[in-house]
């Protein structure tokens, strides 16, 4: 059994099933409806996207562990997710800035993984790249008219920007399963990857008056199971039905 | 089964459908039947109009019916397989399994021609041009709408109210409409 392949399908998986919560928690909440309705509908997009990499984790397990107690009954420490996942909604600015940085990763990480020697990888992937194009337009349209429109639309985005910017390093500072998933060949290297991300990222800003941070020290862990103290709360809500009902079911 | 489960599929069920007339049907006369499944989000067309339901396979096990997602995290996936199950059972169809096949991926580009038109004259407008990738700000390109054909519109926003559809208005007639997306 590849464990390395588990390890990663758990965490891309995990990020999107957590980034799908963060933006669930939007429902009702959006600053127009039909932003509101975009949020989670994207939302939706990533849970599913999340149970396609857990169905597969679990028949490459074969230990009669199904999707529902992988999303449900794990603690913190097993999630794998990034962290820039977990940060808290806090505004429409902040939420618009790390869904913006996650699409531009998302797109050339499933441009590059549709033709990994994994098949089942490359079709989740190929299946997922469509969509991923849908999120990544809307988030950098959002960052160009919040960056772009008035002063006070664009000092929110900038220090949202500015906030988040030490969370997306993670990205590209592989964990020892993704190090071994590159030498088998099965996913992109890294330095791949930052370069498509930093051309998307540079084009919007351009486009935005948003200045790019400068790199510096990046938050890390959430790849290996160090989290930030927002996913405790987050898997409370999240993980409550199951809890308290094991294996509950429609 | 629960009686729970059973009353889950009773409701489901598609009314007035056609059934089998014996219990060992062919790939094509399972197909046939399937065929009459309608999708759960519009109901005027069916499963395979839409290119969800991808094709029968007779086996020395059973049958295989594999159908494709529309959308990862489309709700009326679940609700669809509980259909086609519902529907076999029903049928008498004992031995199959149904499965969920990502690749190829589901593209609008396999919506039929006919069903195109059910889904104007539903109030839908259907997809204008191939799937292809957008650049930002930009539209799909003239979409007319349903109800007086004027190409005068404008999208509201491409998220709708399913993961298929953008919400658009018509500039002439004042109607808000849906209009299927391309995929």
């Amino acid at each position: 059994m590849n464990e390395a392949l588990i390890k990663y399908l758990l965490s891309l998986g995990d990020t999107s099933l957590i980034l799908g919560q963060r933006l669930g928690e939007w429902c009702g909440h959006g600053p127009v409806l039909e932003q509101d309705i975009a949020m989670t509908n994207i939302s939706l997009d990533y849970i599913g996207r999340a149970r396609l990499f857990y169905q597969y984790v679990c028949e490459l397990q074969n230990d009669g562990q199904n999707e529902d107690q992988i999303a449900f009954m794990r603690e913190e420490e097993d999630y794998l997710n990034l962290l820039l996942a977990e940060y808290p909604n806090k505004d429409f600015a902040y939420t618009i800035a790390r869904q913006f940085f996650l699409d531009s990763y998302f797109v050339p990480l499933f441009e590059k993984l549709s033709s990994s020697s994994d098949e089942r990888l490359s079709q989740i992937a190929a299946k997922s790249l469509k969509e991923s194009h849908y999120h990544f337009r809307w988030s950098s349209e959002w960052m160009v008219r919040l960056g772009d429109g008035t002063e006070e639309s664009n000092r929110r985005i900038q220090e949202a920007v500015q906030h988040l910017w030490e969370y997306t390093g993670e990205m590209f500072q592989y964990a020892s399963y993704e190090n071994d998933l590159t030498q088998q060949s099965l996913i992109p290297a890294a330095e791949i990857l930052k370069e498509a991300w930093a051309f998307h990222i540079q084009r919007v800003f351009s486009e935005s008056r948003i200045n790019r941070p400068s790199d510096g020290w990046w938050q890390t862990g959430g790849k290996s199971g160090r989290h930030t103290e927002h996913l405790g709360y987050i898997l409370s809500d999240m993980q409550y039905m199951q809890r308290v009902h094991p294996g509950l079911d429609w | 089964m629960s009686q729970l489960d059973h009353l889950i599929e009773d409701f489901f069920k598609p009314s007035g459908q056609p059934t089998l007339v014996h219990h060992n049907p062919s790939e094509e006369e399972l197909f046939a039947l399937l065929s009459s499944i309608p999708d759960p989000e519009i109901p005027v067309i069916n499963i395979a109009e839409l290119g969800i339901l991808r094709g029968v396979e007779k086996t020395s096990e059973g049958f295989i019916i594999r159908y494709t997602p529309t959308y990862t995290g489309c709700p009326a996936m679940g609700m669809i397989e509980m259909q086609i199950r519902a529907l076999l059972d029903d049928a008498g169809v004992k031995n199959y399994k149904i499965e969920s096949v990502l690749s190829p991926a589901w593209t609008t580009d396999w919506i039929q021609e006919d069903a195109r038109q059910k889904l104007k004259n539903y109030g839908i407008a259907p997809p204008v041009v191939q799937q292809r990738i957008m650049q930002l700000f930009e539209g799909p390109g003239p979409v007319s709408c349903p109800r007086c054909n004027s190409l005068h519109t404008e999208m509201i926003s491409e998220f709708g109210s399913t993961a298929c559809k953008s919400q658009y208005r018509c500039l002439d007639c004042k109607e808000p409409f849906d209009y299927f997306k391309c995929h």
